[in-house]
């Protein structure tokens, strides 16, 4: 039998949950909707995971929970904040890792590292969803891309057009009259991801940009935005193939070395 | 001042408000609280500094009428007030008070509906607030008939204190301490002490009273000595393991805060002392198996003491020192008979909130060596902005000088609308789980081949 451990991150958006086998290949992972019911979403995803692995809970050496819903899992043998897990899970599939932007539902954060994976600095949005994983869930509803669509239409965009705020509230009634002035969805979207770019940026100053960088979470995938923030900081970044999984998949690295 | 007034003062004083205490004291010793675990033995100070405070805010509701009320400043020369012989009351402890008991947003909101900011000092929203409301944990506020405030604290101070000064219809008197940058200039103190010097005519006119130096002179020397002590009280926690954490010197500030200058603000220090010196002895631990020594910048949460503590124990990290309550300790050595105006005028005006960056970075950097502090908490303090801005730096700098881990919180002293108990929670878990160094995975993941996804 080998030796499998699993990470599980409760996010305020979706859950995700990944297993590993020994030598911290992921085996098995999957994504849902985060629910009201964090332990049955939990577990949920942590049985799909196993699922794909062909394995059973009893397999698994241990498992950690992360997310704001990492205090809340029954089956967690360990909790570990999504800090260190998605410096942990971003220092995994990029070795040599120095920063790591990660953008997810209600918190954004840059983290800096030190040597495998371990976390010297980091700084977090404060109490506000400005340059969240929300705020742009919002953006997309008001201008019914839906999130995937916003990175596409975003590098359609061929003017500049200005945004002065990144509150979540004003910026829609600013979206609201930018539509209203007749201009288009694909400039909308672009100054919509130059005002978060410029909000991450400083959040990145805080702790130092670096290289080699990793941008993680589902706003990764948004590739007009990530261009943004890559010409605001002067620094490339490695996006995942999976950028949802990188917390999930640093949690279950760390349950490895638990045992 | 009326005769009826001090005699009522007086009966409250030897044998109305001993008696309400002593029957409440009665009451509690039969609750027996459970002990937690996380904590070494609850210092037995606490209930004698509860009885002092109660008897402060007790007696202050019946100081009206018998002698003059002021209300101060946290870093103003009282010793000059009580030397006229004024009852003191400090609407920062007051708000400190409020915020401690849950009910800052409450006050605070009867001033934000007169017209002032959100955005405006907790502090000064919850004394603004109760003006306006007579709203308090604490029975009731003598009303003043003195302002007395120095700036060396902030600039809101002074509007806040000219408000007060408008709506009760008394005076003001200002202690202005130019901000220092660098070391001060002897022009700078002359004009600092040659205001305290003037304030004596002032205070002479307001209360009628001779002013009488050598009644200064023993109020000098108290509030030295107890200033003195409260910095003893402090440095026993260079101890490994430390006999008392920060949070507890955050309560047991009170005294030294607002009944600096009276005697029994000394008695009270020499008995804190003392008991923590016994620990120290002992070796009794606040946290039993102590792993991180940390210090704390800025004031503290006050609605949020008890679960940060208990949030710090159990990751086995405990608080050691902090820049807010040295600050009672750093100047007071100043003070001096000889030199009573000069000296008034150093113990006020060199207070490392009226100096600039570099001695705050240079002040920050001594006491986490002296208290062997590994890491740094930096509150930023929603409503404080001139202890809060530049923390930023702070902790760059820190961190670069030092070599130690520092995590920002958002909060508020008071005003828990401003605070997110979830987020300040994970910033702290992924801080402390940093300090753990190599954590169990971070082996696991150097050493494992293979591409994670």
């Amino acid at each position: 039998m080998t030796i499998l451990a699993a990470g599980v991150d409760v996010g305020s958006l979706t859950t995700k949950a990944v297993v590993v086998d020994g030598a911290g290949r992921k085996v098995g992972w999957s994504l849902v909707e985060s629910s009201p019911h964090l332990a049955e979403t939990g577990r949920e995803a942590l049985d799909a995971a196993l699922g794909m692995a062909g394995a059973t809970l009893g397999e698994l050496s241990a498992i950690v929970g992360t997310g704001y819903g990492r205090a809340v899992l029954p089956f967690a043998t360990k909790q570990v904040t999504e800090i260190t897990c998605h410096a942990m899970g971003a220092a995994r599939i990029f070795p040599g890792t120095r920063l790591v932007v990660d953008v997810g539902g209600q918190d954004s954060k840059a983290i800096r590292l030190g040597n495998g994976g371990d976390v010297l600095d980091f700084a977090m949005n404060d109490k506000c969803a400005a340059g969240t994983g929300k705020f742009l869930n919002a953006m997309a509803a008001t201008l019914r891309t839906g999130l995937d669509g916003l990175g596409p239409e975003g590098l359609k965009s061929r003017k500049q057009l200005t945004m002065s705020s990144t509150c979540t509230v004003f910026a829609e009634s600013e979206v609201i009259s930018l539509i209203a002035q007749g201009e288009s969805v694909p400039d909308i979207v672009h100054a919509v991801h130059r005002a978060m770019a410029k909000r991450l940026s400083g959040l990145v100053r805080l702790v130092g940009a670096a290289e080699p960088a990793v941008f993680s979470g589902g706003v990764a995938l948004n590739v007009d935005l990530v261009r943004l923030l890559e010409e605001a900081l002067e620094v490339r970044f490695s996006v995942p193939d999976q950028p949802q999984l990188v917390g999930a998949l640093g949690a279950a690295v760390l349950a490895m070395g638990t045992k | 001042m009326s005769l009826r007034d001090k005699v009522r003062y007086r009966m409250m004083k030897d044998v109305g408000l001993p008696a309400a205490m002593g029957i409440d004291r009665l009451r509690k010793a039969r609750r027996v609280r459970p002990r937690d675990p996380l904590f070494g033995p609850p210092l037995e100070s606490s209930g004698a500094l509860k009885n002092l405070m109660m008897r402060h805010y007790g007696l202050a509701r019946y100081a009206e009428g018998a002698m003059p009320v002021a209300w101060v400043t946290s870093g103003a020369p009282v010793e000059l007030l009580r030397a006229f012989g004024f009852y003191t009351v400090y609407p920062e402890n007051h708000g400190a008070v409020c915020g401690a008991r849950r009910v800052a947003p409450d006050i605070c909101a009867e001033a934000e509906a007169a017209g002032f900011s959100q955005d405006l000092c907790s502090y000064a929203r919850i004394d603004i607030g109760h003006a306006l409301s007579g709203k308090t944990p604490v029975g009731k506020l003598p009303r003043p008939d003195l302002l007395f405030c120095t700036n060396n604290i902030c600039q809101t101070i002074l509007y806040w204190f000219k408000d007060l000064s408008h709506m009760y219809g008394i005076p003001l008197i200002v202690l202005d301490t130019p901000f220092l940058y660098g070391e001060p200039a002897a022009a700078t103190m002359d004009y600092v002490s040659g205001q305290i010097r003037d304030m004596v005519t002032a205070l002479e006119r307001i209360t009628g009273k001779p002013f009488d130096e050598a009644r200064l002179a023993e109020v000098l020397e108290s509030s030295r000595r107890g200033s003195e002590l409260w910095g003893k009280v402090l440095a026993t926690m260079r101890h490994r393991p430390a006999p008392m954490t920060i949070f507890d010197a955050f309560v047991h500030l009170a005294p030294v805060v607002s009944l600096r200058g009276l005697p029994v603000c000394e008695r009270y220090y020499e008995g804190l002392l003392a008991e923590l010196e016994d620990r120290v002895e002992r070796n009794v631990a606040a946290v039993p198996g102590e792993r991180h020594r940390l210090m704390w910048d800025n004031i503290a949460i006050w609605f949020a003491l008890k679960p940060m503590s208990r949030f710090f124990a159990e990751n086995g990290c405990v608080g050691v020192a902090g820049t807010y309550t040295n600050a009672w300790a750093e100047t007071a050595h100043h003070l001096d008979l000889k030199d009573p105006w000069g000296s008034m005028a150093r113990a006020y005006g060199l207070i490392f909130l009226n100096r600039d960056l570099e001695y705050r970075l240079d002040l920050m950097a001594r006491i986490a060596a002296e208290y062997a502090a590994d890491g740094l908490v930096l509150h930023s303090a929603r409503s404080c902005k001139p202890y809060s801005v530049g923390q930023y730096d702070i902790r760059r700098k820190l961190s670069e000088r030092l070599g130690i881990r520092t995590v920002v919180i958002e909060a508020d002293m008071t005003d828990f609308r401003a605070y997110s108990e979830e987020q300040a929670k994970t910033r702290l878990a992924a801080f402390f789980e940093s300090l753990e160094g190599g954590r169990d995975g971070a082996a696991a993941a150097a050493g494992g081949g293979g591409s994670g996804a």
